[in-house]
């Protein structure tokens, strides 16, 4: 199929049908707005359900029921809408039903502004709401990825009946590239565990309550080997890192910049690569780790005063140096800036291999 | 005389599992206490379904609160929501099996406190659900807090004085509430407060259910209902309550009744094909651009250029045409707005890049092509431009202080040059014509596709070609204007 120009925002919404999503539930707010807007237009013609809730609270239980029924539904929003969808995202996980939610990542804290932040990091790797649990993370850094990270969301949801999440920020859903759809529509599926109004669906239970202490404990570990088996999922790209005695750390938008800076400072003679989490749940933590036996310094680039960087230094466990960069507040971090950070850090600590 | 033979009058319907095995221990009996309106209400509940032949149409959706195990008793699909998210459940439950008989069954804390905005919607869009209201006045499961229901002078734990509606409010009438909203079908109050009323709250509910059933939309039963052990009576003075206080403060009777109003339902369309998807979604119909690419291979190609003007300008649409045609030529685009509180003010920017080879960063900070639609945008961005950059500036010339070495500046006045066209407007269109010109990697036809694609109206895509004509012709027959 030929190649199309298109906004992440939509590319998320035709990958989501194309995935056979059906049910899209939703409550706008900026940067957000768009993939709404083209839900509205496109779920319908193509037999889906759209609803624009009363609000983000509403919008996410609508989809536990469209998950509870045994659709792949989704809805998408920003940080402010995310906070209030965190009580649903326990119940989806608690309950185990698969979704999708796409997070436009704004800047904050509180109203902030509607320019791009990597700040929700926290939020959504470590769960807003209540109880042990998990929900897995992508992290688009294309319009492609928007398109194809969208469909693998849905996949794994199914796979581990569990709440995934596409991590994005403005830039990302407002930036427009070329955008293939490589896989040929997917029909819709009704699981057999999901309520249907059927006689054969009428033993189905959708719940997450488990009153007994040793029923719940149970339910616990079932959950937590879930997430151990979802470590293999993990996803990662690594640019220019083979030799490399600094590399850099970013997602999203931010790698797509450091990925120039990576060039420069090769142009520099500084031996820089880059590695980017395409998972954030499950974290590259493993490779992180066989990276940091050659790596002299790890440097974390975000677009928050550094969240994922803990992960990083969790993972690198004290093997090399680690060390962040941040900008907030809806600025990007430049090439030139991150660029001046890493010659900074070479000239004081002589990072670089002799 | 025949012997009379012994028949069964009374069984437990069979929208009740025969045992409760989900509930564990004790599962012959309920977990409600003696007298309470629950045990009422699911039997007036399960009777319903089995005289309506809906049990394997029917999906409860129990709440938060005494009936959260509803589903230990009903041999239904059923599913369990969070506190007040009854309704959102139930909607996107019904929209997804629109065959089934979706029954939301909520308390008063549920429906009217914390639901109370899930509710309201819910009534609001007519969804064609059943929502069961079993108001009780109080909180029962967490021990006996105030409710929205709780009558003026009533002690709870949380209002150990009794309410006080001058500092708590009056207890809420949700029924007559919600009857005031156009849309909902049907709703209902009925009492629990004696046999007689009992019944009637029974034909209540089938004839909510079956304002579902008919497709006619949102339908709900309000029952009044004791609760003897929060309420620290036994059951017989606890239903006299329900008789005595609740039904003069909360009337029973229909508050609205639209079924005869509302239009049949209408048969669902069948979902498309998913062979009609491509042209659903508006895929790229890979017959449309068979032009081979543009050979870019010898060259290393890269366009880094910044596009800015006020809002209104064009300046998004100028660099989306750019982006569009240079990637059906083959090349590597990204196409980036700015967005936010640069856009309160009205000025409006894009950063382009065009590229033979895949592209990094989609931010242009340092770019090596410049289109200033305005001043302002000129002044703001002619310092990022790099040596040997191209500037297009929509003026005579630059201002005085805003100049620079090293740059090639083309200064004409784009709009108007675009207004003795027929249209201001496409001043953008000018300039991008005089880019193509100058900057001669993209094949005319390549712009004229994207134009036809992205501009909707066939006269302003005529327009526009005459524009962009008129801008490639126009830059290098005009005097270089080097700053």
């Amino acid at each position: 199929m030929a190649r199309q120009l298109l906004k992440g925002n939509e590319a998320v919404v035709k990958g989501a049908l194309l995935a056979g999503c059906r049910a899209f539930y939703g409550y706008p707010i900026t940067p957000a707005t768009e993939i709404l807007e083209a839900a509205a237009w496109y779920f319908p013609r193509c037999g889906g359900e759209f609803l624009q809730a009363e609000s983000e609270v509403a919008a996410i239980h609508m989809v536990y029921g469209a998950a509870a029924s045994g659709q792949r539904a989704m809805t998408a929003s920003s940080g402010p809408g995310i906070s209030l969808m965190s009580e649903a995202l326990s119940y989806l996980a608690g309950a185990e039903l698969p979704c999708v939610i796409v997070d436009l990542m704004r800047a904050g804290p509180g109203l902030g502004n509607i320019s791009p932040e990597q700040s929700d990091y926290w939020q959504v790797t470590r769960n807003g709401g209540h109880g042990s649990y998990r929900s897995l993370v992508l992290a688009p850094a294309s319009v492609q990825e928007m398109a194809d990270l969208t469909r693998l969301a849905f996949d794994l949801a199914d796979r581990y009946r569990n709440p995934v999440f596409v991590l994005a920020d403005g830039t990302i859903g407002q930036m427009m590239e070329p955008v293939e759809f490589r896989e040929p529509a997917r029909e819709p599926v009704m699981p057999e565990w999901a309520v249907g109004g059927t006689a054969a669906t009428r033993k189905n239970l959708v719940s997450s309550i488990f009153l007994k202490p040793d029923d719940l404990e149970l339910h616990i570990a079932k959950l937590e080997a879930k997430y151990a088996l979802a470590e293999r999922e993990v996803r990662f790209e690594r640019y220019r890192t083979d030799d490399a005695d600094v590399v850099l750390v970013g997602y999203g938008i931010v790698a797509r910049i450091l990925k120039h800076a990576v060039d420069e400072l090769r142009a520099e003679g500084i031996a820089t690569g880059l590695l980017r989490p395409i998972t954030l749940v499950p974290f590259p933590s493993a490779e992180l780790r066989r990276m940091a036996a050659t790596v002299r310094e790890f440097v974390v680039v975000e677009m928050s005063t550094g969240q994922m960087v803990d992960d990083v230094r969790l993972a690198v466990d004290g093997a090399a140096k680690v060390s962040f960069y941040g900008r907030g507040g809806g600025n990007l971090p430049g090439a030139e800036e991150v660029k001046a950070m890493v010659e900074g850090r070479v000239r004081k600590e002589g990072l670089v291999h002799a | 005389m025949p012997e009379k033979e012994l028949c069964i009058t009374h069984e437990k319907p069979l929208a009740f599992f025969p045992h409760f095995e989900r509930k564990g221990e004790g599962e012959d009996q309920t977990h409600y206490c003696p007298g309470c309106g629950h045990g009422i209400v699911h039997k007036l509940l399960a009777e319903t379904i089995d005289e309506l032949g809906i049990q394997d149409r029917t999906i409860l959706i129990s709440p938060v609160g005494c009936s959260v195990f509803a589903y230990y008793y009903f041999d239904t699909g059923n599913v369990q929501a969070a506190h007040g998210r009854a309704p959102a459940v139930a909607t996107a439950v019904k929209r997804a099996h629109p065959n089934s008989i979706v029954i939301s069954y909520q308390g008063d804390g549920d429906l009217a406190a914390i639901g109370a905005a899930e509710i309201l919607h819910c009534a609001n869009r007519n969804e064609n659900v059943t929502v069961l209201f079993v108001n009780n006045t109080i909180y029962g499961m967490t021990g006996g807090q105030m409710a929205p229901t709780s009558l003026p002078g009533q002690k709870t734990t949380t209002s150990p004085g009794g309410r006080d509606p001058g500092r708590d409010g009056y207890p809420m009438r949700v029924s007559e509430l919600l009857a005031t909203l156009e849309s909902p079908a049907f709703i209902e109050r009925a009492s629990l407060g004696n046999v007689k009323t009992i019944l009637q709250a029974k034909k209540a509910i089938r004839r909510a259910i079956e304002c579902q059933m008919e497709g006619k939309g949102f339908s709900m039963v309000e029952l009044l209902s004791p609760c003897p052990t929060i309420w620290k009576l036994d059951p017989v003075a606890a239903q006299k309550r329900v008789h005595d206080e609740m039904e003069r403060y909360f009337e029973p009777g229909i508050k609205c009744d639209r079924r005869a109003s509302r239009p049949e339902p209408r048969e669902a369309a069948p979902p498309p094909p998913l062979a009609d998807f491509s042209r659903l979604l508006n895929l790229p119909d890979d017959n449309g651009r068979t032009a081979p690419a543009h050979a870019h291979d010898a060259e290393r190609l890269d366009w880094r250029i910044r596009i800015a003007g006020f809002g209104g300008q064009g300046v998004l649409l100028l660099g989306q045409l750019l982006a569009e045609a240079a990637m059906d030529d083959g090349l590597e685009v990204s196409w980036l707005p700015s967005y936010g509180p640069e856009m309160r003010s009205g000025t409006s920017n894009c950063h382009v890049r065009i590229s033979s080879h895949p592209i990094d960063s989609p931010l242009v900070t340092r770019a090596n092509a410049l289109l200033a639609l305005n001043e302002p945008s000129l002044r703001k961005f002619l310092d990022t431009v790099e040596p040997g950059g191209l500037v297009l500036y929509n003026g005579d010339h630059l201002p005085d202080d805003c100049r620079r070495d090293n740059v090639s500046v083309y200064a004409l006045p784009f709009a108007e040059i675009a207004n003795q066209l027929g249209s201001a407007k496409v001043g953008n269109m000018v300039m991008l014509g005089a880019f193509l010109a100058l900057s001669h990697f993209l094949p005319d036809e390549r712009m004229e596709a994207a134009l036809a694609r992205l501009v909707s109206s066939e006269r302003w895509v005529e327009i526009d070609k005459k524009a962009l004509a008129v801008g490639r012709e126009r830059v290098p027959a005009e005097e270089f204007r080097h700053a």
